[in-house]
C-alpha cells in the first residue's frame, strides 16, 4: 500500500538528491584555515533533506489521495509548451507562441479552429507590437 | 530624518507624475489581479519584475507595492460575486459576501469590502510609518550572528506556511536552500551543483525559479478544470454601491478590529493575510450580538476579514524592510526586486534610502485613495474581467512569463529551466508541498550561509557565538518558540484552517 503512496515516492526522488547533495558536498573542504569551506552548509541541508525525506516515506501510505483527474490536460498542455521552447529557437518566439496558443484554444479548450486561429494571431501579433515595438524589449 | 520630515519628503517623491502614473499602473494591475482567479500578486510581480530593471527603483517598488496591495481590494470582487477568492486572502469574504451577493446585497457587500479595505490599508500604512523606524534603528546593532538569527527566523517562519504536512515544508524549504547553493561559492570560487554546465556557474536567477514555481505551476493547476466558472451581476450606479448608514454602524466595530488584528498578524512574518483575515472574521463574529446569524450574509462578516487582509500589506512591510525578512511568497520577490535593483533591506535601508522607504509610505496613502476610487465606482467595469475567457488569459501569462526571464537573462537555457521550474511548481500543488517555503528557502539561503560562515570566522569555528550574544540569543529563542507552534493545539488549529482554505 505504501508503495502506491505519491509521499512514498516523492520522498524516495528527494532522499535521493539529498544523497547526491552529501555525496557532492563530502568533494568540498567542510572547514578550512578561514573558516567554514563550500562543503560545509551544502553537509548540512544535505542531511537534512535526507533524514526528513526517508521520515516521509515513513510516514507515508496513512490514507494520502492526490487527485490526478485533469492531469492529463495539465500535463499536455505543459509538453505543448516545452515543444515551444524547442521550436522557439528555430521560429523565434512569435511563431512558437502563436501555435501554443492555437494548441490551447484549439485542443485544450475545444473551440472552433477559426477561432482558435484568430486568437493565437491577435495574441502573437499583440505581444509584437507590445514587446519589441513599443517597449524594446527583445523577444526570444 | 523624523516622521513629518520624511513623510514630506515621500510625499514629493510619490507625487512626482513618473511615480504617480507608476503607483496608478500598479493598484490598477493589482485590482485586475485580484480579480481574475488562478493569477495572483506573486506570480504577476515575479513576471513583471524583469520589466522593472528599465525602470527607476523608487517607480518600481511603488508600482510593484501597489500590484500587492490593490490584489487584496480586487480579490473581494470575486468572491462576493462569484464565491472564489480571486487572491487567497479574500477565502474568508465568500462566506458572508456571496450570501449577501445572493440575496440581492452585491452592491453593498462590494462597497463595505472597498470601504473596509481603505480604513485598514490606510491604517496598516501609518502604522508602518510610525514602527519601521525604531524597529530598523534597534536592528543596527546587528552584525553576522544577528542576521544569521534573522535568516532562521525567517526559515522558521515555515512552520506557519506549512500546509497539512510540516515535513513537506521543511523539504520545500531545504530544496529552495539548495537551488539558492547552486553556483559559484563567493567564498572560494568553487563550482557547486553546476552538473558542468558554464550556465549554472552564476546561479539560478531568482526570477526563473518564481515564475516558472508561481506563473507556470499556477497555469497548468488551472488548466485542469475546462469549465469557466458564471458570475452574479453587479448592480449599477454608485448608490447602489454604497452601504447603508445602518450598515456602517453595524461595520464600526469591525473596522477597528480588521486594522488592528491585520496589522499585527502582519508584522509576524510568516502568518500572512490569510491568518490575518480568518483571525478578524472569528474575532468579529465572536464579539458579535448576533453571531448565530454569521454566514448568511452578514455585512460585518464581510467588512473584518477584507479590512485585516488590507491592514496586513503594512505590517508585512515592516520585517521585509527593517530586518530583511519575507514573511511570504510575495514579499520574498519583493525582497528579491530589491535585492536585484542594488539594495539591501536591512537595518539600514530606511537610513540610507529614505526616497525609497518614505515615497513607498506615500505612495501607499495615495494607492487606498485611488483604490476607493478605482474599487467604488468602477467595480461594475472590473467584474467584467471575470468575463475574460480563460484560453486567452493562460496564453498570456505564460507569453510573458518567457517574455519577463529572457528580458533577464538572455539565454534559452533559462527558458529551459523555466519550463522544468513549471513542471516542479504543478508537482508541488499535486502533491501538497507548499511553494512558499521553496521560495523563502531560495531566497534567504544564500545570505544565511554568507552570514553564518562569516561568524563561524569571527569565532574561529565556535557555534558559540550564535548564542553568546544577546539579540541573537532572543532570536535564535524566538524562533525555537515559531518552530513550537504546532505544538500549542489551538494556535495551530487556525493556522491549518487558513492554510487549508487558502490551498481549497
Amino acid at each position: 500500500m505504501r508503495w502506491r503512496s505519491p509521499d512514498c515516492w516523492s520522498g524516495l526522488a528527494l532522499a535521493a538528491l539529498g544523497g547526491y547533495i552529501v555525496f557532492a558536498a563530502s568533494g568540498w573542504d567542510y572547514l578550512t584555515a578561514d573558516g567554514p569551506g563550500p562543503g560545509f552548509f551544502p553537509r548540512w541541508y544535505g542531511v537534512a533533506i535526507l533524514v526528513l525525506s526517508l521520515a516521509l516515506v515513513v510516514a507515508s501510505g496513512r490514507g494520502q489521495v492526490v487527485d490526478w483527474r485533469g492531469s492529463g490536460r495539465a500535463l499536455a498542455t505543459w509538453a505543448a509548451f516545452a515543444a515551444s521552447l524547442a521550436l522557439m529557437k528555430a521560429l523565434g518566439f512569435v511563431l512558437a507562441f502563436v501555435a501554443f496558443t492555437y494548441f490551447v484554444v484549439a485542443i485544450m479548450y475545444r473551440r472552433r479552429p477559426l477561432l482558435a486561429a484568430l486568437t493565437a494571431a491577435a495574441l502573437g501579433g499583440a505581444f509584437y507590437l507590445l514587446f519589441p515595438l513599443a517597449l524594446g524589449v527583445a523577444l526570444p | 530624518m523624523d516622521i513629518a520630515s520624511g513623510l514630506m519628503h515621500g510625499f514629493a517623491v510619490a507625487l512626482a507624475p513618473t511615480n504617480l502614473w507608476w503607483c496608478f499602473v500598479g493598484v490598477l494591475l493589482g485590482t485586475l489581479v485580484g480579480i481574475m482567479p488562478g493569477l495572483g500578486p506573486p506570480a504577476t510581480i515575479a513576471m513583471l519584475l524583469p520589466l522593472t530593471a528599465l525602470m527607476n527603483p523608487a517607480g518600481a517598488i511603488i508600482m510593484l507595492a501597489g500590484i500587492y496591495y490593490g490584489a487584496k481590494y480586487g480579490g473581494s470582487t470575486t468572491s462576493i460575486l462569484l464565491n472564489v477568492p480571486g487572491e487567497s486572502a479574500s477565502v474568508v469574504t465568500c462566506i458572508d459576501g456571496y450570501q449577501m451577493a445572493r440575496k440581492g446585497r452585491a452592491g453593498a457587500a462590494l462597497g463595505i469590502a472597498a470601504i473596509a479595505s481603505f480604513i485598514a490599508g490606510t491604517f496598516g500604512v501609518l502604522a508602518l510609518m510610525l514602527v519601521a523606524p525604531p524597529l530598523a534603528r534597534l536592528a543596527l546593532a546587528f552584525s553576522s550572528p544577528e542576521y544569521f538569527a534573522l535568516m532562521a527566523l525567517g526559515l522558521a517562519m515555515v512552520v506557519l506556511l506549512a500546509g497539512r504536512s510540516m515535513l513537506k515544508a521543511l523539504l520545500a524549504m531545504l530544496l529552495g536552500l539548495w537551488i539558492a547553493g547552486i553556483g559559484t561559492d563567493v567564498f572560494t570560487s568553487t563550482s557547486r551543483f553546476t552538473f558542468g554546465r558554464m550556465e549554472l556557474l552564476s546561479g539560478i536567477d531568482f526570477v526563473v525559479v518564481a515564475i516558472g514555481v508561481f506563473a507556470i505551476g499556477e497555469v497548468l493547476a488551472n488548466m485542469e478544470g475546462r469549465e469557466e466558472p458564471r458570475a452574479l451581476p453587479v448592480p449599477k450606479g454608485l448608490r447602489n454601491l454604497m452601504p447603508t448608514m445602518q450598515d456602517m454602524k453595524d461595520c464600526r466595530f469591525a473596522f477597528a478590529n480588521g486594522s488592528i488584528i491585520g496589522f499585527l498578524i502582519g508584522v509576524l512574518p510568516g502568518a500572512g493575510s490569510t491568518i490575518a483575515s480568518f483571525i478578524s472574521y472569528g474575532v468579529e463574529k465572536a464579539f458579535s450580538r448576533r453571531r448565530e446569524q454569521f454566514g448568511t450574509g452578514v455585512i460585518e462578516g464581510v467588512a473584518a476579514p477584507e479590512g485585516a487582509n488590507n491592514s496586513e500589506t503594512g505590517g508585512a512591510l515592516v520585517p521585509l524592510l527593517t530586518l530583511g525578512i519575507p514573511g511570504s511568497g510575495t514579499t520574498a520577490i519583493l525582497l528579491a526586486a530589491l535585492v536585484l535593483w542594488g539594495f539591501k533591506p536591512g537595518p539600514l535601508f530606511i537610513a540610507e534610502n529614505p526616497s525609497m522607504f518614505w515615497g513607498l509610505v506615500a505612495s501607499m496613502y495615495i494607492g487606498n485613495v485611488m483604490l476607493l476610487i478605482l474599487n467604488l465606482p468602477l467595480v461594475p467595469l472590473f467584474a467584467q474581467v471575470l468575463r475574460a475567457p480563460v484560453y486567452v488569459l493562460y496564453p498570456v501569462i505564460i507569453g510573458l512569463s518567457v517574455v519577463g526571464v529572457y528580458s533577464v537573462s538572455g539565454s534559452f537555457f533559462d527558458i529551459g529551466l523555466l519550463a522544468g521550474f513549471g513542471l516542479l511548481g504543478y508537482v508541488m500543488r499535486k502533491l501538497d508541498y507548499p511553494s512558499a517555503p521553496l521560495i523563502l528557502g531560495l531566497v534567504l539561503g544564500g545570505a544565511m550561509e554568507r552570514a553564518l560562515r562569516q561568524s563561524l570566522m569571527m569565532s574561529e569555528g565556535s557555534l558559540s557565538i550564535l548564542v553568546a550574544r544577546p539579540i541573537s540569543a532572543a532570536i535564535l529563542l524566538g524562533a525555537l518558540l515559531i518552530l513550537l507552534i504546532p505544538f500549542f493545539a489551538k494556535l495551530n488549529n487556525w493556522r491549518l484552517r487558513a492554510m487549508e482554505e487558502e490551498n481549497k
